[in-house]
């Protein structure tokens, strides 16, 4: 990323937990809701501390579970506030019901979720398989390289959700990115808070039997709206589809708020929805999400040195799924391996797998694609690994009939 | 507080200007719930928002496009309707304080707000987040309509179920009889949360209801009020009886009207007639036998079910009337 000089910025040492607390401590936030879970915890523990010491002016509810934690965040953002929770693993999965209410009624909550792998067994270390589990749940969902992405991403993330009336998660890897710490550029608070502004509350036109007139959609007795009704087989599927529509219609709110942070951070992340990395002349693609592509970043950068044409895709937003974007990037690959941190099931390779693979299914002319689950659990992906994958595409022949899955670093 | 007297002729012309809760809802005919709502808003002083737990009203009175509420509704699912009454009120709250919206003749935020959950959403599913919210407590009157089973997907029981009672998971069998078990005591659990306010309402009392209502809305704090509500469809009992079958709960004892103020119990209307002269205490068969899920109580071979009901009102009167300070 280009990184321009706009304004002073502090360069503190936060993890990556500290440093969404950070940006939500700067982002005009006015409830925050919040249970505590693991590698999420350090995020409640700062805006507590903040609260308490009068730093950030909130209410800060302490709820009893998760599941209220989202539901009472719903609540306070249909009354009119800006509305912040966070969580992981398993607390997301309390949450799953609500996830999809809270998008369906178009309420802009913002989360952060620190990716943990879900119980059973328990495990506290990182993979995807808790945000993964909410990907059809109507949630923009953007993944976060290292702490400063989940800083920059946390900050933008209140103002596409306002925008778009979809409610956004930012994620962050667990410990990998929630507890190391890193350099994180700061911006001041007055930067910040005049870039997210205060909650926006849009204004809905009124059918012309009550005068045309233009109302706050808000909890607010003097225009009445009745939130979540019975919605039966008349009306129920259209609104499915409109919602599914409205979503692809984020795209450009995405990239314009991507390009107005970047105009007062000089941290643009172009191209928004996926980062190249040495991508030109490459034959070979590693494509997967967050930390991880940081390593495979260097590893691209050592085969560069020994001449192997390889590069690297970071996927940075999952939901609403760039599939254009990637149909226009990859189809010019011999071939492309898709990392996937998250298990399906009985099913036929990872999510990111089968959604990269379905966008390019339909090009006369598509590389070969990989499955590699890899990292469960928190399970080290070494670079020596990522130097055989890479191999292994290099010398990939035409697309086998059956698609390639394969576990790295798996014990036999 | 010196006591309210409600005049229900104002009140009523009040309604019928402003029609916060509009008619043509599709509540059944003699349901209790409907008239519970409408006492809510009766006993208002301030604007209302209400949050409904998944359930009967809910579904009965916000079939899109339609809706019944002239006043802000909510729903989001069925376990928390109160979490969801803790962010609107933490919400509120908040923009008070920041005055943002000061001057803006659009938009109010001097509200009560109200969360409605049946017997369902409170006794069982929902009762974590109640629990959470009053612990913390948050400013919001919780109100529970009872009818004592999960109505709204075809009469199962509840926690509020109560013994003896016919539902289709709790069936006249040859060998287990309807609900094996009592109810939950409901009230006596929010008391126990040391909440400024609660009590219990039978809507056939209207005054007692409605002073309720008000003071549950005017607590300095969370409250808690446990609504008796008929369901003729869960009950088997005629429509046109549901003003008396209220009656008769309280006059039976077997839903006696109390309220809870800052711990201290107090009887209140018939149920403090009733303590104060116990003649007047009816047997519970008065009440029972104007609904078909008792029936299977009064034959004969069964009658020992009748015994243990009256059993149970009489040992739960008795520790009322001891709390009460009787």
């Amino acid at each position: 990323m280009a990184v321009l000089k706009k304004v002073e910025q502090v360069m503190m040492a936060l993890n990556g937990d500290e440093a969404v607390a950070w940006a939500v401590k700067q982002s005009n936030v006015d409830v925050v809701s919040a249970y505590p879970i693991t590698p999420q915890t350090i995020i409640v523990e700062r805006i507590s501390e903040f609260v308490n010491n009068g730093e950030m002016d909130a209410e800060f509810i302490h709820v009893e579970s998760e599941h209220s934690a989202l539901t009472a965040a719903w609540g306070a953002a249909l009354a009119g506030a800006r509305a912040f929770t966070a969580t992981a693993a398993n607390g997301l999965a309390l949450m799953w019901e609500i996830l999809y209410i809270t998008a369906s009624t178009r309420v802009p909550v913002v989360m952060a979720v620190v990716n943990r792998a879900l119980s059973a067994p328990i495990n506290i270390h990182n993979d995807h398989s808790d945000t993964m589990g909410a990907r059809d749940s109507g949630w923009i969902q953007i993944y976060s390289e290292d702490a400063q992405e989940a800083y920059d991403n946390t900050i933008m993330a209140f103002k596409i959700a306002e925008e778009s009336l979809f409610p956004v998660m930012v994620t962050l890897d667990g410990f990998t990115i929630s507890h190391t710490l890193q350099n994180v550029s700061v911006l001041p608070d007055d930067v910040v808070s005049d870039f997210v502004g205060v909650r926006r509350i849009p204004r809905i036109k009124l059918p012309r039997i009550h005068g045309d007139k233009e109302i706050p959609l808000m909890f607010n007795p003097k225009y009445p709206i009745t939130f979540g009704p019975l919605d039966l087989y008349d009306y129920y599927f259209e609104h499915k589809v409109q919602q599914n529509e409205a979503m692809k219609e984020t795209f450009p709110i995405i990239e314009r708020v991507h390009k107005e942070y970047g105009e007062i951070s000089g941290r643009s992340y172009e191209p928004v929805f996926m980062v190249p990395y040495r991508t030109e002349d490459a034959d070979a693609i590693i494509l997967g999400l967050s930390s991880t592509m940081s390593v495979v970043k260097k590893v691209v950068d050592d085969l560069r040195e020994r001449g192997k044409k390889v590069g690297a895709i970071r996927l940075r937003v999952f939901r609403p799924f760039p599939a254009d974007f990637l149909r226009r990037e990859l189809s010019k690959f011999h071939a492309v391996g898709v990392l996937d941190r998250c298990i399906s099931f009985g099913g036929e390779g990872g999510p990111l797998f089968n959604e990269v693979r379905s966008a390019l299914y339909g090009l006369p002319s598509r590389p070969i694609v990989h499955n590699y689950i890899y990292g469960l659990g928190g399970r080290d992906l070494p670079r020596s690994l990522i130097v055989k994958i890479y191999e292994e595409l290099l010398s990939a022949r035409a697309e086998p009939e059956v698609p390639v899955v394969k576990y790295v670093g798996v014990r036999e | 507080m010196s006591t309210w007297r409600p005049d229900i002729k104002e009140l009523a012309k009040r309604e019928m200007q402003t029609r916060p809760f509009e008619s043509g809802h599709r509540l059944c005919a003699g349901c209790g719930a409907g008239i519970i709502v409408r006492q809510i808003m009766m006993a208002a002083r301030k604007s209302l928002v209400f949050v409904n737990a998944t359930g009967c009203v809910e579904v009965a009175t916000t079939i899109f496009p339609y809706t019944s509420w002239n006043v802000p509704w909510a729903h989001n699912a069925f376990e928390n309707a109160a979490a969801v009454g803790s962010g609107i009120e933490a919400g509120r709250k908040k923009l008070l304080r920041s005055k943002r919206f000061d001057g803006d003749p659009d938009i109010e935020l001097d509200y009560d707000v109200v969360v409605l959950g049946g017997d369902g959403g409170t006794y069982d599913i929902g009762l974590q987040a109640i629990s959470g919210a009053f612990e913390r407590g948050d400013k919001i009157l919780y109100v529970l309509y009872d009818n004592e089973a999960y109505m709204n997907t075809g009469i199962q029981r509840s926690g509020g179920t109560p013994f003896g009672a016919r539902t289709t998971t709790t069936p006249v069998g040859s060998v287990i009889k309807g609900k094996v078990q009592f109810k939950k005591p409901i009230v006596d659990i929010m008391v126990a949360h040391r909440i400024p306010y609660a009590a219990t309402v039978s809507s056939a009392y209207w005054n007692d209801a409605l002073v309720k209502f008000r003071k549950g809305l005017e607590a300095e704090g969370p409250a808690f009020i446990h609504a008796f509500s008929t369901c003729p469809l869960g009950w088997g009992c005629e429509t046109a009886e549901t003003v008396k079958i209220m009656k008769l709960a309280v006059e039976t004892c077997v839903f006696p009207l109390y309220e809870v103020e800052n711990g201290r119990y107090k009887l209140t209307g018939p149920s403090l007639a009733i303590a104060k002269n116990p003649d007047r205490k009816k047997p519970v068969e008065e009440y029972l036998k104007l609904q078909a899920r008792f029936r299977h109580m009064f034959r004969p071979e069964n009658k020992w079910m009748l015994e243990k009901f009256q059993e149970w009102v009489d040992k739960e009167w008795e520790l009322l009337l001891k709390k009460s300070g009787f």
